[in-house]
């Protein structure tokens, strides 16, 4: 059955599309068929950080408005063929998102793809609960520092209310993914630590994105993460991210903290 | 408390002239809108909040009106919530002195179950909790930028990060308890401290605190 995951934050900025494509690929690439929605309308990303800009026709506000067909609209990927996108339009404004509109384009959805990556604009407006609204797992995107903290915490508000979930009393699995994680300056303290995002937001875990140079460079020759280098940190966290989510039991690391056992042990006897 | 008057652009005008002079006024207490003396319907009562909410006047509960007025949407009714008149808008006659009622007994009433709420969630940024009948326990944290609103005390199992506001129904004897301090707003019977009026050593304190006459006082609690 079909998975819906929509990759939130309420700030802008701290990494919900890199997160989606990555995400997104690593999910195809264990053979999963999955493909990630921009909801981002006016403001699309997501084309570019997955290499399909010049291969945009059609977008999701076409499907919806009668234009095009579902199947005319989504984009395979080149590199892996269990991996498509579905573009936002970049001329529409947000309004051209209909709610109707939205949940017809997700029924379909579901009909063909294992897993259903929905990457939602910044704040709180409709963008952003049209992309959650039939979520059936959230993942909150968010940086170790006070404001992405309390936004992310909004986020979580709305989605315990304002999604289908949540009005049919039921509870939605949220997830929190740590990123632009910089072990120096959490070690100089010029960043909240792990455990207190943990306390303040108290959902379990995903998994901790360094900050990284390698996103930079992926996102400049147009692949996901996990594709570009899929050795890179930031590679192997989201990877190991995609496998928490798909259910596997995977041991957590802090980036940073990848001494070995004898050197954690001395790190703390020297301190 | 807020009595309003008809008619309600006066009234408003005599409201925006106190909010004017002074600043801050309504901010930060949410108040009771009386309007048991007002003959409105609902939709005037509807476009009266607007009214209010351009204000930024933060309602939590109407007293006095009939069924057929109230409605979806609204802040709750409330009855006998016995509030102490503490914001009085200047009549356009002269005023008449605002009774301090607080010597006189309660007339005898049949004695209700005390009510109260429990939160087992944390409360999120941007959520609030109002309970103008009651205790409100919440089982987890509350948030930076979420807000309980109790018409008795507050207990808060958790970190408080937002704001708290007990006996906001004009209960001076209310009280805000927490496993951990970290408030941005605490308020008894109307009396408020921010964040920085607090004092340092009670940041991150298991802490009650209660009102004394015109202050509230604060104890860690072990
Ligand atoms: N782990 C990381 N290390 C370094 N840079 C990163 C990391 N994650 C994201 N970035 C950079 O941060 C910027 C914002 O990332 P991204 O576009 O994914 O955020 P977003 O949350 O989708 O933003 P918006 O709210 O505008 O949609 C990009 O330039 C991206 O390359
Ligand atoms: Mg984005």
């Amino acid at each position: 059955m079909a998975k819906v995951v929509v990759v939130t934050s309420g700030k802008g900025g701290v990494g919900k599309t890199t997160s989606s494509a990555a995400l997104g690929a690593a999910l195809a690439q264990r053979g999963e068929k999955t493909v990630v929605v921009d909801f981002d309308v006016g403001l699309r990303n997501l084309d570019l950080v997955m290499g399909a800009e010049r291969r945009v026709v059609y977008d999701i506000v076409n499907v919806i408005q009668g234009d095009a067909k579902l199947p005319q609209a989504l984009i395979r990927d080149k590199r892996l063929d269990t991996l498509f996108l579905l573009p936002a339009s970049q001329t529409r404004d947000k309004d051209s998102l209909t709610a109707e509109g939205v949940e017809q384009v997700m029924n379909d959805l579901k009909r063909h793809f294992d897993w259903i990556i929905c990457d939602s604009p910044a704040g709180i407006e409709r963008g952003a609960t049209l992309a959650m609204r039939h979520a059936d797992v959230a993942v909150v995107v968010t940086n170790p520092e006070v404001s992405s903290v309390r936004d992310s915490d909004r986020i979580i508000g709305l989605l315990d209310s304002k999604t289908e979930k949540a009005e049919l009393g039921e509870r939605m699995e949220k997830h929190l993914l740590l990123t632009r994680y910089d072990a120096v300056r959490a070690e100089r303290g010029d960043m909240l630590k792990v455990d207190d995002v943990l306390e303040i937001l108290s959902i379990p875990l995903l998994g901790i994105v360094p900050e990284s140079m390698d996103v930079l460079k992926a996102s400049n020759i147009g692949a996901p993460v996990t594709l570009a280098d899929s050795r890179s940190a930031p590679a192997l966290a989201y990877l190991d991210a995609a496998r928490r989510l798909a259910g596997e039991t995977v041991p957590m690391t802090i980036p940073g903290e990848k001494r070995g056992l004898l050197g954690k042990i001395f790190g703390r006897r020297a301190a | 408390m807020l009595s309003p008057e008809l008619p309600l652009d006066d009234w408003l005008a005599r409201l925006d002239d106190l909010a004017g002079r002074s600043a801050g006024f309504f901010l930060e207490r949410p108040i009771v809108l009386d309007v048991a003396e007002l003959d409105i319907d609902r939709t005037q009562l509807k476009e009266l909040l607007a009214e209010l909410a351009n204000r930024n006047v933060r309602i939590m509960g109407i007293e006095g009106g009939r069924p057929s007025i109230m409605g979806p949407g609204m802040p709750p009714a409330m009855r006998g919530g016995r509030p102490a008149p503490d914001v009085e808008v200047p009549a356009a006659e002269p005023a008449q002195a605002a009774e301090k009622a607080a010597e006189v007994l309660p007339e005898a009433q049949p004695i209700r179950a005390p009510a109260s709420m429990i939160v087992r969630e944390p409360v999120r940024s941007g959520q609030s909790i109002i309970f103008p009948e009651g205790d409100v326990t919440v089982i987890g944290s509350v948030a930076s930028g979420a807000e309980i609103i109790a018409g008795g005390s507050v207990h808060i199992y958790g970190t408080l990060r937002g704001r708290a506001l007990a006996g906001s129904v004009g209960n001076a004897g209310a009280r805000i308890f927490c496993r951990r301090l970290e408030a941005e707003l605490l308020a008894i019977d109307g009396v408020y401290k921010t964040a920085e009026d607090m004092a340092p050593d009670l940041r991150g304190q298991a802490v009650q605190l209660w009102l004394d006459g015109d202050s509230i006082k604060a104890e860690r609690l072990n």
